[in-house]
C-alpha cells in the first residue's frame, strides 16, 4: 500500500517517463489538485496561456517544430471545449498531441454540474482516441498507451478527461514498459511488408518518360530521415518534385528537382506537370481537394503510386495504380535499394524532353507581380523577410488567408520542420500560438508569424503569454485592412460585393504591441520595409511588425474551385469562364 | 497492375446490401465511435446489431447492414480500422458464403373473426408463440430478413399488429481450422 501516490501525481509521473519537457495549459477547478502537483516538482515546465484555445496551437507548434508529442492541460467544460478547435486542427494536420482535461467528480457526472460537459463525446470525432479515466489504478496505462496512440501510425491528438475524484484518489504507478499494448489498437506494418508493391512501384519509376514527384506532410511526419532519403531518390531517378502545404521542406526549395508548391494557390509548372506526368509517384499526401482541382480532370493519363501510412487515403477520393501501406522512410528506403539492386536507369531522353516541357512552362513566370509604386506589395514584404532572415536558423508559421499563401509562394524552405501552417482545417488564430510553442521548443531561433490583420485578431491575448516567457516571437502582419481571401472570392465569384470582409476600427498594432510591453514597429513604404525587418529580427523581444500592404492585391496563380490543374488563372484579366465559376461557386 | 488488393474501381459500381462484422473491445464509448463515424462521413446504416461475445467479456461484436457502392463500402471498412478499439472488420459479402438470420416479435391484434387465419398464417412460417401472463398474442419468427419481410406482409393484411425486429445477424459460413 505504501506504493501508492494520487492520481495527480501519477499523472506528473507518466509525463516525465514520456519524456515530456513542457506543458502548456490554463487552471481551473477541475484539475487543480494537478496543477498542485505541478507546483511541487520542476521537471516539467508549464506555460500558461491566455485561453486554451492557445495551448493546443502552442503544443501543436511545438510538436510540429521539434517532432516530439505536445501536451496540453485545461479544465473541464469551457476549458474542454475550447480546443475542440485545435483538437480538430491536429486531427487534420496529423500532429501528435496529448490532451488532458479535468473532469467534475464521477458522483457528478450526468448532474449538468458546474462546468460539466461530455467530454469524451465532444471530442470523440476530433480525436484519434480518448479517454475518459475512472478507476486510478489505470491511469499510468492509459497514459503510456495514449502517449504511443498519438505517435504511432498516422499521428494524431488523444485525449484523457480525468475527474477530479481520480486525481485525488491513491493508486499504483506503472511503468511504461510493464503496458502491454495489443496490436489491433496500433498500427504495426508487417516485416516485408508490401514489398511485391514496392518492387511493382520501382519498376514502373524505371519506366516513366515523364515522372513526378507529389510529396506531403507524411514524409515530415516520418521524421527528419525521411526527407534525406525522399530527396536521395529523387535525385537518383532525376524527377521533377512538387510539394503540398504540407510537405515545404521535405526537398529544399533550391533543389535542382524542386518545382515548388503545387495546388490551388500552387506554382504554374508544378500544376501543368501533375496534369500531363505518365507515373506520379504520391509519398505521404492525401489528395486534398486544394490539391486536385476538379477530379475528373486530375492527371488524366498517368500511373499512380501512393505510398500512405493510413489506408483509409487509398483510393479516397483518387483511384490509384499501385498503393502501398507504411511508413514513409521505411518504403522509400526500401525503394532506394531495388533501385540499386535491379541497377535501374530512367531513359535520359525522355526525362530531357519532360524537363524542357517543364522549363518552358516555368517560364511563364507565375508569380510574377507588379512592383512599382511606393506601397509595400505583399508579395515583397515576405520576399524581403525571406532574403533579411535566410542566415538564420528561423522558423516561420502562419494564420490562415492570403498572407499565407503568399508565405508559402515566396519563402523558401530548405528544410523540413520549419513550416507551420494549419492546413486541413485552415484555422484563422494559428500561427501566433504556433509560434510560441515553435520558440519554447527553439529558445535560441528566431520565429516568425507570418500574419493577416484579421487572423492575428483571433489570439492576440497571447500576446501576454509570449512577453511573460520572455519569448521573442516575431509577428510580421501584412495588413491589407482585409479578410483578404474572402474578399479576393467576393471579388472573383461575388460580384466584387464585399459582405464583410472589411475589418474597421483595427487596433493600433504598435501601440498594441506597447501595451504589453513587447516591441511594436511599423512599416508604410517600401523604404521603410529593410529597416524594419532587420530591426525586428534584432530586438531580443517579442514584437509586431504592422506592415502596411496595397489593400486589394489578389494571390494568384489560382485554381478556381471546380477547375481542373490546367486551367490556371494567371491574373486577375484571365477570367474563368462563366459555366465552370457557376459550378465552383458552389464549392468551397 | 490492377490485381492489387486495394482494387481500383475505375467504373463506379452499383449500390448494393452489405453486412459488416466489427469485432471491438468492450469497452465505453465504443458503440459511439462506430455509429459516428457513420453519420460523420454521411454513410448509411439500416440495421445495427451489438452484443458480447467472447467468454471473458471483454469483444462484442456489432453486425452493421449498409448499403454503397463497393468504393463506399471499402472506404468505410477502411475507417472502421482506424477506429482504436476496433479488432477486424469483415465484409461478409466479401467472404464468399455466410448465413444471416433475425428475430422479429409481433404483437398481433386477435380477434375471433381473424383467429383462425392468423394461426394459420403463424403455422405456415413456424412462427412460434410466445406465452405471456397477459395472455396476449406474441409471436416469434426468426429467419433470414426476407421470410421475416413475406411474413409480416401477410399478417398485415390479416390484421393490425405491432413489430419489433433485432436487425439481421450474420457469420461466415467458410470452413475453419480450430487454431486453439
Amino acid at each position: 500500500m505504501n506504493n501508492e501516490i494520487t492520481g495527480a501525481e501519477i499523472v506528473l509521473k507518466s509525463l516525465a517517463e514520456q519524456g515530456v519537457e513542457v506543458v502548456f495549459g490554463y487552471p481551473g477547478g477541475a484539475v487543480l489538485p494537478i496543477y498542485d502537483t505541478l507546483f511541487k516538482q520542476n521537471s516539467i515546465k508549464h506555460v500558461l496561456v491566455r485561453q486554451e484555445g492557445g495551448a493546443i496551437h502552442a503544443a501543436e507548434g511545438y510538436a510540429r517544430s521539434t517532432g516530439k508529442t505536445g501536451v496540453l492541460l485545461v479544465t473541464s467544460g469551457p476549458g474542454a471545449t475550447n480546443v475542440v478547435t485545435g483538437l480538430t486542427d491536429a486531427m487534420m494536420d496529423s500532429v501528435p498531441i496529448v490532451c488532458i482535461t479535468g473532469q467534475v467528480p464521477q458522483h457528478l457526472i450526468g448532474s449538468d454540474a458546474f462546468q460539466e460537459c461530455d467530454t469524451t463525446g465532444i471530442t470523440r470525432p476530433c480525436t484519434k482516441h480518448n479517454y475518459l479515466v475512472k478507476d486510478v489504478n489505470k491511469l499510468s496505462s492509459v497514459f503510456h498507451e495514449a502517449f504511443t496512440i498519438a505517435q504511432n501510425g498516422r499521428p494524431g491528438p488523444v485525449l484523457i478527461d480525468i475527474p477530479k475524484d481520480v486525481q485525488f484518489a491513491s493508486g499504483t504507478y506503472e511503468e511504461k514498459n510493464k503496458i502491454i499494448i495489443p496490436s489491433h489498437r496500433l498500427f504495426e506494418p508487417s516485416p516485408d511488408f508490401e514489398k511485391n508493391k514496392i518492387e511493382e512501384a520501382v519498376e514502373l519509376i524505371s519506366k516513366a518518360k515523364k515522372p513526378i514527384f507529389y510529396i506531403g506532410g507524411g514524409c515530415i511526419n516520418s521524421g527528419p530521415k525521411a526527407s534525406k532519403l525522399v530527396r536521395q531518390f529523387i535525385n537518383m531517378v532525376g524527377s521533377p518534385v512538387t510539394m503540398t502545404l504540407m510537405g515545404l521542406g521535405v526537398v529544399g526549395s533550391s533543389d535542382k528537382n524542386s518545382l515548388g508548391m503545387l495546388g490551388m494557390h500552387g506554382m504554374y509548372e508544378a500544376n501543368m506537370a501533375m496534369h500531363e506526368c505518365d507515373v506520379m509517384i504520391n509519398i505521404g499526401a492525401r489528395f486534398d481537394d486544394r490539391v486536385t482541382g476538379r477530379l475528373d480532370a486530375f492527371s488524366p493519363n498517368s500511373k499512380k503510386i501512393h505510398i500512405d501510412i493510413d489506408e483509409s487515403n487509398i483510393n479516397k477520393t483518387i483511384n490509384v495504380d499501385v498503393p502501398i501501406i507504411g511508413d514513409v522512410k521505411q518504403v522509400v528506403e526500401k525503394m532506394i535499394s531495388v533501385w540499386k539492386d535491379k541497377k535501374y536507369k530512367i531513359d535520359t531522353d525522355s526525362l530531357k524532353l519532360w524537363w524542357d516541357k517543364i522549363n518552358k512552362w516555368k517560364e511563364v513566370d507565375c508569380l510574377n507581380y507588379n512592383n512599382e509604386g511606393k506601397q509595400i506589395k505583399p508579395q515583397y514584404a515576405v520576399q524581403r523577410l525571406y532574403e533579411l532572415t535566410k542566415n538564420t536558423k528561423t522558423f516561420i508559421t502562419t494564420e490562415v488567408g492570403q498572407h499565407q499563401m503568399w508565405a508559402a509562394q515566396f519563402y523558401k524552405f530548405e528544410e523540413p520542420n520549419r513550416w507551420l501552417t494549419s492546413g486541413g482545417l485552415g484555422t484563422m488564430g494559428y500561427g501566433f500560438p504556433a509560434a510560441i510553442g515553435a520558440q519554447v521548443g527553439h529558445p535560441d531561433a528566431l520565429v516568425v508569424d507570418i500574419a493577416g490583420d484579421a487572423s492575428i485578431l483571433m489570439n492576440i491575448q497571447e500576446m501576454s503569454t509570449a512577453v511573460q516567457y520572455r519569448l521573442p516571437v516575431k509577428i510580421f502582419i501584412l495588413n491589407n485592412e482585409y479578410m483578404g481571401m474572402v474578399r479576393q472570392w467576393q471579388e472573383l465569384l461575388h460580384g466584387g460585393r464585399y459582405s464583410e470582409s472589411y475589418t474597421d476600427s483595427l487596433p493600433d498594432f504598435v501601440k498594441l504591441a506597447e501595451s504589453y510591453k513587447a516591441v511594436g514597429l511599423r512599416a508604410k513604404t517600401t523604404d521603410e520595409l529593410d529597416d524594419v525587418i532587420t530591426q525586428m529580427i534584432e530586438t531580443k523581444n517579442t514584437v509586431i511588425a504592422d506592415i502596411w500592404v496595397t489593400k486589394e492585391e489578389n494571390c494568384f496563380p489560382m485554381i478556381q474551385s471546380g477547375s481542373a490543374h490546367n486551367e490556371m488563372m494567371l491574373s486577375k484579366d484571365q477570367k474563368q469562364d462563366k459555366k465552370s465559376a457557376e459550378k465552383g461557386k458552389i464549392l468551397v | 497492375m490492377n490485381k492489387s488488393v486495394y482494387a481500383s474501381h475505375d467504373q463506379v459500381s452499383e449500390t448494393k446490401r452489405h453486412i459488416l462484422t466489427v469485432l471491438v473491445d468492450n469497452e465505453p464509448g465504443v458503440l459511439a465511435r462506430v455509429i459516428g463515424m457513420f453519420s460523420g462521413r454521411g454513410y448509411n446504416i439500416d440495421s445495427l446489431n451489438v452484443a458480447e461475445v467472447s467468454n471473458d467479456e471483454n469483444i462484442s461484436r456489432i453486425t452493421i447492414v449498409t448499403h454503397g457502392t463497393s468504393e463506399v463500402v471499402s472506404q468505410i471498412e477502411k475507417q472502421l480500422l482506424r477506429i482504436v478499439p476496433v479488432h477486424s472488420v469483415t465484409n461478409l459479402d466479401h467472404e464468399g458464403s455466410s448465413v444471416e438470420a433475425e428475430v422479429a416479435l409481433i404483437y398481433i391484434y386477435i380477434s375471433d373473426t381473424n383467429k383462425k387465419k392468423v394461426y394459420q398464417l403463424c403455422d405456415l412460417y413456424r412462427a412460434r408463440k410466445i406465452e405471456n401472463e397477459n395472455n396476449t398474442t406474441i409471436f416469434e419468427i426468426a429467419g433470414a430478413s426476407e421470410r421475416v419481410n413475406r411474413f409480416i406482409k401477410e399478417i398485415n393484411e390479416i390484421t393490425k399488429v405491432e413489430i419489433v425486429r433485432s436487425g439481421p445477424v450474420a457469420i461466415s459460413s467458410i470452413q475453419k481450422n480450430e487454431e486453439e
